[in-house]
């Protein structure tokens, strides 16, 4: 990879993902020029465009940003530490974990808390974090067994995920029709409160894990060899497996917490910036970032507008993005 | 060794013999408990000495058995599809669904209701095939169409991303025109509407892609070993590829549009077996078709009871009932072999 291509890569992301924030500034049930965007940003605006813009639109386009990162992210280790192509946070059960916490918590506190009351709408996000946890420690200790296995840490992922999954499922039968509803769209990925304080909550999850993954990029190319050689070659495989799966359902958790289970994000994105620069990790996590961000920004922009006032679920329009560049990149390989 | 061997072949086809005791009690299971108990002496009647004014006799010959019947293939095609899936990828994570099968015959399934709301269920069925067939081809060529080939891995993301891809626009059509509700119901899969022109349609396509499964199960076991070693013993990998491509189409086209998409036992079904028997696709394939057929019985029975009068999504039931089984193995094993 050479450092030039590389910086032009990056450029091109960056741009691309100011191009389309600048543009979801724009769009919206009420539209705003750019130039009227320009004027707010320098305090000319009216105060309802001010309204608009830096209470609604804005934290919402922070939100993407961040979300989109941290499951590419999320994704990009997954892959490494399993050394499995398929795996993504989704598949392993951390969705399925935090969404189960979500029915529960829906299904035991409504008669508590009311569900649209802003202790609800903080504390869920609480619940799905747990839920990802919990999903992930479990995960962890039935797959220990002196020491992780990769292979056994995809399969009782699967199994793991099929269980919350179906526990999800039963519980949520039990709902009223509005309950479930709420759930069904919570499930299919929606960035649900655009607010500043969920911005806040998520900032530092990616602030203190992305760079940390990035930092552990050596060990990460080191683990997708199998475990003989990494550990022959130093790599201390067991302590340093344990932090990097942390790291994922951190970040993983933090991101669904705020938007979801958005799907296929967490597996694409890794996948076409290892097409694009190559598969170690200290150029490939970066890009991967850059996509993610970029993708899911662009796919809310799709999903608020292209049916306006109908929204789609954001998911449904990720997969749509970037399926046929992904699928141009294997023919290409 | 070669006692060795001999023990375990009989170990494997106690597995069978047992798998098919317990499919034998469940379907039994299955025609007795309903929103009426029949009684056991009942079912026998009905099948020898059939009365066509006895209201039991009826429900018998025309709900219970039709479901029976109809659950026990699905299960077993729904197994046989994923373990040729994951000997084929190489990926304990491949699953029938993955070939883009499930997703196709929802399209198919969406565009009629859309578009030709008048056809019949039959035309529903047939739509279904169309579509996840149209797909499984999209999917092969995409896998198969650059330089390197066939890789495992490509037919895999190949796979996994038409699939999301078809998911989608079936998602949009549904929701533009409404169909959101018939659309979870057929996804959530259930065994309600089995009835004997469903069964059959299952039976005679299903069977189809069992033979090809079977006949190419010993060079799966090759496959299963990489692409490399099976060329280097003489096998024509894309033939073989293609024949399981088939048969899984065929095997999860029959299940998925009698069914809807029961998830979970095409996953994980496989890998038990894989765990008691090891990697040998003559028996993996056989021994996968009784247990996922015993699996999707019994679940069908927990299913319609849990919450009765209303009938909870049977790919729950399994995930419940395989999970804990599932995890146990993994554990124990070390999930080797892929």
């Amino acid at each position: 990879m050479k450092k030039k291509k590389y910086m032009l890569i990056i450029s091109l992301l960056i741009l691309a993902i100011l191009a389309s924030s600048l543009l979801s500034l724009n769009l919206g049930v009420i539209s705003i020029s750019p130039m009227e965007v320009w004027n707010t940003i320098i305090g000319q605006g009216t105060k309802q465009q001010e309204l608009v813009l830096f209470d609604f639109r804005l934290p919402g386009i922070v939100l993407a940003l961040l979300i989109g990162m941290g499951l590419s992210v999320s994704g990009s280790v997954l892959q490494s530490i399993t050394q499995n192509e398929l795996a993504e946070p989704g598949i392993i059960g951390i969705n399925a974990g935090a969404g189960f916490f979500i029915v529960l918590f829906i299904y035991f506190f409504q008669e508590v808390i009311p569900i649209n009351s802003s202790l609800s709408i903080f504390s869920m996000p609480i619940f799905a974090l747990l839920g990802a946890f919990t999903a992930a420690v479990i995960i962890y200790l039935l797959s220990w067994r002196k020491g992780i296995n990769p292979i056994r840490l995809i399969l009782v992922g699967i199994g793991v995920n099929a269980g919350f999954g179906a526990a999800l499922i039963i519980f949520q039968l039990k709902m009223d029709p509005q309950d479930f509803r709420q759930v069904t769209v919570w499930l299919s990925g929606d960035i649900w409160n655009a607010d500043w304080l969920f911005v806040y909550a998520l900032l530092p999850w990616m602030l203190v894990f992305i760079p940390f993954v990035i930092w552990k990029s050596n060990t990460l190319n080191v683990m997708t060899l199998t475990d003989s050689i990494a550990s022959s070659l130093g790599a201390r495989v067991e302590a340093e497996r344990l932090w990097l799966l942390f790291a994922a359902v951190a970040l993983a958790g933090a991101s669904v917490a705020a938007g979801g289970g958005i799907a296929f994000l967490g597996l694409v994105a890794p996948h076409i910036a290892k097409r694009i620069v190559g598969p170690l990790h200290q150029y490939m996590i970066p890009v991967a970032t850059l996509i993610g961000a970029f993708i899911l920004i662009t796919a809310d922009i799709l999903a608020q507008n292209l049916f306006s006032p109908t929204s789609l679920p954001v998911g449904v329009i990720i997969a749509l993005l970037s399926t046929p560049y992904f699928i141009y990149l294997l023919l290409k390989a | 060794m070669q006692a060795n061997y001999h023990k375990k072949q009989k170990l494997h086809f106690v597995y069978i013999i047992i798998g098919i005791l317990f499919l034998g009690l469940a379907m039994i299971g299955s025609i007795i408990y309903g929103s009426t108990d029949i009684h056991l002496s009942t079912i026998f009647d009905s099948i020898f000495h059939f009365n066509h004014d006895n209201s039991q006799h009826l429900v018998i010959r025309e709900i219970r058995l039709p479901r029976g019947i109809g659950s026990a293939f699905v299960g077993a095609f729904l197994a046989v599809a994923g373990a040729i899936m994951q000997g084929m990828t190489r990926n304990p994570l491949a699953s029938p669904s993955i070939m883009g099968v499930t997703d196709g015959a929802g399209l198919g399934l969406v565009t009629v209701l859309a578009f030709f709301p008048a056809l019949s269920t039959l035309g529903q069925t047939y739509a279904a095939f169309i579509g996840a067939g149209i797909t499984v081809i999209v999917v092969f060529i995409i896998g198969n169409a650059s330089k390197t080939g066939l890789t495992p891995v490509k037919l895999a993301l190949a796979g996994v991303a038409i699939g999301t891809f078809v998911q989608s626009i079936t998602s949009i059509i549904s929701l533009h025109f409404q169909l959101e509700k018939q659309l979870s119901f057929w996804i959530a899969g259930g065994l309600a509407n089995t009835d004997w022109s469903t069964v059959k349609i299952l039976i005679i396509t299903g069977t189809v892609g069992l033979i090809i499964a079977l006949f190419i199960s010993n060079s799966l076991t090759l496959l299963s070993l990489g692409d490399d070693v099976a060329t280097g013993l003489g096998q024509k990998n894309i033939l073989i590829k293609g024949l399981a491509i088939i048969s899984v189409f065929m095997l999860t086209g029959a299940a998925v549009t009698t069914a809807g998409a029961v998830g979970f036992i095409g996953l994980i079904i496989p890998h038990i077996v894989r765990f008691l028997v090891g990697n040998d696709y003559r028996w993996i394939l056989p021994i996968s078709a009784v247990f996922g057929a015993v699996l999707l019985v019994a679940s069908d029975i927990v299913a319609r009871m849990v919450n009765a009068p209303y009938e909870t999504p049977v790919g729950a039931i399994t995930s419940i009932i395989g999970v804990p089984f599932f995890l146990y193995l993994a554990r124990g094993r070390g999930g080797s072999n892929l």
